[in-house]
């Protein structure tokens, strides 16, 4: 059994840091956080979200993958040679970390769609790209797209995250933004890809939690051409973030008042113009809300949004210094790397923390 | 020559130790069972005119009288039963089409029965709606396509037009002539207090109830009895009836005897003339000519109010649903082989169309295949008979639901299933007087008032179990459910996993 073919509920612990001035830093600071809580995952999951860590590469799609075999590996680049021009190619460096094991072949491409292939396509560049991603990981068997998006990357592996942090030699890249993900799943999960972040194109989304809204969410999504083939909240959670954003053009703040809304007796009280745009997207995407417990960071291109449900059912703390911000599950994984804090608060349930960088930064 | 005489289906039974001869009993039956016998001052009845509707039992002030089934048998045979070989003599008698009301009770599979919800247990924690906000509000309705901004960049927030309820259950279609004024006007006060809506019917709509208006669906049907401007613009939402699922691909019949009074007013027919529904309507012969109807009814109102197309749950009902979603509908009804009726001929009752757990699963099933089930709502009917029921539709993909039988239950319908013969102990489905009075709607629509607000407890309590604290997100959250007992099949149709999975 891997994880897709069952339900698999997890605890977890997240963790986010970004520069507002774009500033580079280095994924060390990350895993620092991160290790900190520990006792929050239970060995089966942990991974990374990196932005701005491919400056030279920045214009191209970055898949990162997971294969099983040769065979899938052949398969899958004669897909890849066959729609994209593919830029550079080489495996992920990693280096070997005795508490990881069984790793799958971890590779990457940096790869732009062929002209004539997106032409004929009829779709934009970024859609044309999201289809690839789910042909590949719906009919290539052992092959998987695990990151997609530009100037980014994910890496995930089974394991605590710190290991998985060492095992990536994270300390390596430099970004504007880290997230931070390390899990407690009920059952193994039986293959990397189950672990988080879950990205596509550039948004990556780390989560703790377990949404009761699962099901219903999942089946209104599929209508619209994604499919959920990990069974994973972060995963629905993500397409639903993607085709609110990306495909319907809402803005985040308004992604987060669809997923975690407002309570009909909070919009009540609001004054005309807000209580009626809340009402409307209330009800046009009304299965698109996302109850029970998640405490959620999504990073896209330039920038990092923090939300809780809307009961604050998980716990999540953000930070702030000077340009810097900082978000997790716990303060004292902030603290820990930050202790001289500006600021910090708890958002309220269904309060989006959104960050970008200042203008003219990248 | 057969003998026509027929033992009773159920007996009478006096304590005559209780008996205190005060002869309510006879005063209270219209079917005229009980009777006096001032000679041996002693109460006898005739058996052979008792429905079983207990208005005798619970009015008796010595608890005297109670109804039992007659143990009198035919011989034995698994293959003919009683009731098969009574139905003969019947028809043997008198050639006609047999008669039955309410909805089907012979031994076909409850799904819902056969489904079991599921609960948070540590990983996600439960939410005791006495401290948290519950939400089971629905908006009812198509939904916007497109986001559409203005020059500010403001999103235009043009919703479709829509209804509101407080909590996902309406009263469904029960017309003023197959129902009592007193039972119109409870349902009607019950909606307006509860904030849900309930159903003229086909029958029209008396003008005392006009002042209900947001809180009604008003009915077109095949024989568009009472339907005019005033009446479609009195609404909130408009339903054109296709079908009914006691008795889908039927008209109906209301005999002349009910039409008296205001009820041939409302009907905007003359007194005494029978009220029939053609089968079909005879300006929809096919998919299209609905679309005309719909858009038809939406010009007569400005395009305000929602329309609602009602169907029966018959064997290809999701591509007839997928095709009403298509044609400018806003909600689909779709009533199951179980629902109820006040007439229908028994072998179309008890023999055709689906259970509306099956349908409900297919539909919504199919709408999403098609990418269209953000077009319209569903609302299931036929039969809803508890809050659990509720919760499992709405998990299984409905809307909301409709209730008919639970709400004559809740003014003192005890399921005798004699509407037809238009003799109400109960006041309920009659039209004499004498019996419509019995009904109070003071109290009647009271006790609608406790049932929907003791179903919304209920239903709370089940959502926040489940850690779900909005309906929204139950809304075919079909993981919440499993089933037991069933094939694969069956599964696979309603889309969940067997218990243990």
């Amino acid at each position: 059994m891997r994880e897709g073919m069952f339900r698999n509920l997890s605890g977890c612990a997240v963790s986010g840091i970004f520069s507002k001035s774009g500033k580079r830093f280095s994924g060390e600071l990350i895993i620092d956080s991160i290790s900190v809580m520990h006792e929050r995952s239970n060995g089966l999951g942990g991974g990374f979200a990196g932005y701005g860590i491919y400056p030279e590469y920045k214009d191209f799609y970055a898949f990162h993958m997971f294969y099983d075999n040769f065979a899938a590996k052949k398969e899958c680049e004669e897909f890849l040679e066959r729609h994209f021009d593919i830029i550079n190619l080489s495996k992920i460096p990693t280096r070997k970390v005795p508490q990881i094991k069984d790793e799958p072949l971890i590779w990457r491409y940096f790869v732009t769609p062929l002209p004539t292939k997106l032409a004929s396509s009829q779709l934009d560049e970024r859609e044309f790209v999201v289809k690839c991603v789910f042909r590949i990981n719906t009919s290539i068997k052992g092959a998987y797209v695990f990151s997609s998006g530009k100037n980014m990357g994910v890496f995930k592996a089974m394991g605590y995250p710190e290991d998985v942090g060492r095992f990536y030699r994270l300390e390596e890249y430099e970004g504007y933004c880290f997230t931070a993900h390390g899990r407690y799943p009920t059952n193994t999960p039986g293959w990397w890809g189950g672990a988080h972040p879950f990205a596509l194109l550039d948004y990556s989304v780390v989560h703790n939690g377990e949404i009761s809204s699962y099901d219903a969410n999942r089946r209104s999504i599929e209508m619209y051409g994604y499919k959920c083939t990990l069974q994973t909240d972060t995963e629905v959670i993500t397409y639903i973030i993607d085709y609110l954003n990306r495909k319907k053009g809402l803005t985040l703040k308004e992604v987060c008042s669809v997923i975690a809304a407002p309570f009909w007796s909070t919009i009540e009280r609001k004054p005309q113009e807000e209580r009626e745009e809340l009402e409307f997207l209330r009800s046009t995407f009304d299965s698109l809300l996302i109850t029970g417990p998640f405490s959620i960071i999504v990073g896209f291109e330039g920038g990092l949004m923090a939300l809780n449900d809307r009961l604050k059912l998980r716990s999540m703390v953000v930070g702030e210094k000077d340009d810097m911000f900082y978000v997790a599950s716990e303060e004292a994984a902030i603290r820990v790397i930050q202790n001289d804090l500006d600021r910090v608060w708890s958002p309220k349930g269904g309060e989006g923390v959104i960050i970008t960088l200042e203008k003219g930064k990248s | 020559m057969a003998v026509n005489y027929i033992y009773p289906e159920y007996e009478v039974v006096r304590n005559y130790d209780r008996c205190i001869a005060c002869r309510v009993c006879e005063r209270q039956c219209a079917n005229e069972v009980h009777e006096y016998l001032k000679d041996i001052k002693k109460m006898v009845a005739d058996d052979s005119k008792c429905v079983n509707c207990h208005r005798c039992v619970s009015l008796c002030p010595t608890r005297a009288l109670k109804i039992v089934k007659t143990d009198h048998t035919f011989k034995e045979n698994a293959n003919w039963s009683g009731k098969s070989i009574q139905e003969i003599y019947k028809q043997a008698e008198g050639g006609g089409v047999l008669l039955s009301s309410m909805g089907n009770p012979e031994k076909y599979p409850v799904y819902f029965d056969k489904i079991l919800l599921n609960a948070s247990q540590v990983t996600n924690p439960s939410i005791d709606p006495l401290r948290e906000p519950m939400e089971t509000k629905v908006l009812l309705g198509s939904k916007a396509q497109n986001i559409e901004r203005d020059e500010n960049g403001r999103i235009k927030k043009v919703m479709p037009p829509h209804v509101e309820l407080s909590v996902p259950v309406m009263f469904s279609a029960m017309s003023y002539g197959s129902i009592s004024y007193n039972a119109h006007e409870s349902l009607a006060r019950a909606a307006s207090e509860l904030g849900i809506l309930y159903n003229t019917g086909e029958g029209g709509l008396h003008e005392d109830f006009y002042k209900y208006g947001k809180n009604t669906i008003v009915q077109v049907a095949s024989g568009r009895f009472g339907v005019h401007k005033a009446y479609l613009n009195s609404s909130a939402a408009i339903e054109i009836k296709m079908g009914q699922g006691a008795k889908p691909g039927i008209g109906g019949h209301l005999p002349g005897a009910k039409i008296v009074g205001d009820i041939s007013k409302t009907r905007m027919i003359p007194e005494g003339s029978d009220a029939i529904s053609p089968a079909p309507h005879h300006d929809i012969y096919s998919i299209e000519d609905l679309r005309q109807l719909v858009f038809s009814l939406k010009e007569a109102t400005g395009y305000t109010k929602p329309v609602i197309v009602k169907i029966a749950a018959v064997h290809n009902v999701s591509a007839i649903a997928s095709g009403i979603a298509r044609s400018g509908a806003d909600i689909i009804a779709i009533d199951g082989f179980r629902g109820g009726t006040g007439a229908a001929p028994t072998r179309i009752r008890d023999h055709v169309g689906l259970p509306i757990e099956l349908a409900l699963a297919s539909v919504d099933k199919r709408l999403r295949d098609e990418g269209i089930r953000n077009n319209v709502s569903l609302v299931v009917a036929g039969s809803i008979r508890s809050s659990a029921d509720v919760v499992k539709a709405v998990a299984l993909g409905a809307d909301a639901v409709y209730i008919g039988t639970a709400a004559l239950i809740a003014l003192g319908c005890h399921l005798c299933r004699s509407c037809h013969t238009g003799k109400c102990n109960w006041g309920i489905a009659t039209q004499k007087e004498e019996l419509v009075k019995r009904l109070n709607p003071n109290l009647g629509y009271k006790r609608l008032v406790n049932l929907i607000t003791a179903w919304k407890h209920e239903i709370k309590e089940m959502m926040g179990g489940m850690g779900i604290n909005s309906i929204e997100a139950l809304k075919g959250n079909r993981l919440m459910l499993r089933g037991v007992g069933l094939n694969e099949k069956e599964l696979e149709i309603l889309g969940i996993k067997h218990a243990g999975e």
